[in-house]
């Protein structure tokens, strides 16, 4: 079985920088992993890889055993649309919108109608411990709730797979450990495939397994095949 | 040990029965180690020994479990002072990584790859602990986390060895 997301000797420099040096890294379905490493090693350059939204310049990105790095952008922003959801940081939620709206986004950009698509959003928030707060704005929300409605709008697509850079980066540890408890029982219930970068090992322990960048490279850890 | 000090604060709460003492500490402090009856009994009695409890009311019947145990004013007081005094912050597992990274660079060894491999033993652990968090009760809950945070502590010390071997090997090999 091939594996659902998989990056081949990728590497990428950022003008003269080099930012991924061959790295090799293979998801299998319904898994969850966590990228870990010390800051400015490649982690997110990786998932941006990965995810579609920077082209390696050299090595091939596979989702689902189907090249998606030969691409052009149209097919590229397509897949990400269809295929993955993404949850990063600092929500980026989008402040004109209600906390319900934002979680319909990726719906409506999917073409899904307003009225179904509004309904599937507002079955997160009690799930997320957010009812009543569906209509407020993202200034009107905590760091945490932000994160969550964030979390919500990632997952309500049903992605084959979940992107998260530091996802809970922003938060206080309890309030993070809250929204990965969330992510992951979302996640496997649905079986979807997580990248999930963190420098913080009681995050990355909510995955399944754990990989090592270091100066652009992946390292599996010790005693465990990449 | 723990184990007299234990038994006497379960016993501040109300006297009790060795019976009732068992139970509670094998709910809250056994962690799947229940305790002995034979262990429950003999620190009783030497708890009684030395002043620190007396043997209340016995019940009609035969057998070690028919007496009522009271916590004294001794007792109480010794209670009173373990919880107060802090514990000795005991950093043990670093001082025995500190001394075989420092043996490994000695010894011209691979201590990136010692520390790689003690990384991935930490983070399964701390895998493991999480699984109890995400399924357990809320006291397990707690016990989990406080195992995780200090792995994570250890872990960040590995980062930061890992951070510094070529200094540290300079400065222990002539
Ligand atoms: N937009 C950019 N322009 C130029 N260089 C960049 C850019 N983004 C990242 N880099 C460089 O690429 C390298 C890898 O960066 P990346 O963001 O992937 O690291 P990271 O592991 O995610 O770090 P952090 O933990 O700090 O988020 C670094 O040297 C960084 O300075
Ligand atoms: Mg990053």
């Amino acid at each position: 079985m091939s594996p659902m997301i998989e990056a081949r000797d990728v590497t990428y420099a950022f003008g003269e920088t080099p930012a991924l040096r061959g790295a090799n890294l293979a998801v299998a379905a319904g898994e969850v992993v966590a990228v870990m490493g010390p800051s400015g090693s490649g982690k997110s350059t990786l998932l941006h890889c990965l995810a579609g939204i920077l082209r390696p310049d050299s090595g091939e990105v596979r989702f689902d055993g189907t090249r998606i790095d030969t691409l052009g952008e149209a097919d590229r922003s397509a897949l990400r649309r269809d295929s993955f959801g993404f949850v990063f940081q600092f929500g980026q939620l989008v402040p004109e919108l209600t906390a319900a709206e934002n979680v319909a986004l990726p719906l409506l950009l999917r073409g899904v109608r307003r009225t179904p698509a509004l309904r599937a959003a507002r079955g997160w928030f009690e799930r997320l411990g957010l009812a009543g707060m569906e209509h407020r704005r993202s200034g009107e929300l905590s760091g945490g709730q932000a994160q969550r409605v964030a979390l919500a709008r990632g997952l309500v697509a049903e992605p084959r797979v979940l992107f998260a850079d530091e996802p809970t980066g922003a938060l206080d540890s309890l309030t993070g450990e809250e929204v990965m408890t969330l992510l992951v029982d979302a996640a496997r219930e649905k079986g979807t495939t997580v990248v999930l970068v963190t420098h913080e090992a009681r995050i990355a322990a909510y995955a399944d397994r754990e990989v090592m960048v270091r100066d652009g490279r992946v390292n599996a850890p010790a005693g465990v095949a990449s | 040990m723990t184990v007299p000090l234990t038994l006497l604060g379960l016993l501040e709460r109300e006297p009790s029965h060795g019976y009732d003492l068992k139970r509670d500490y094998d709910t809250f402090f056994g962690r799947g180690k229940p305790l002995p009856y034979g262990q429950v009994y003999s620190t009783l009695s030497r708890l009684a020994r030395d002043g620190k409890v007396v043997v209340g009311d016995v019940a009609p019947g035969a057998g070690p479990d028919r007496k009522r145990y009271v916590i004294t004013d001794v007792g109480a007081t010794e209670v009173e002072h373990w919880l107060t005094e802090p514990v000795e912050p005991e950093p043990h597992l670093q001082t025995l990584l500190f001394t075989k990274v420092v043996l490994a660079l000695m010894l011209d060894r691979p201590a990136e790859e010692y520390l790689d491999t003690q990384r991935a033993a930490h983070l399964r652990r701390m895998r493991e602990l999480t699984e109890i968090k995400r399924s357990g009760e809320l006291v397990d809950v707690m016990l989990a986390d406080h195992g995780l945070y200090h792995l994570e502590a250890d872990l960040r010390w590995i980062e930061t060895t890992g951070a510094r071997l070529d200094a540290l090997r300079e400065a222990v090999r002539p």
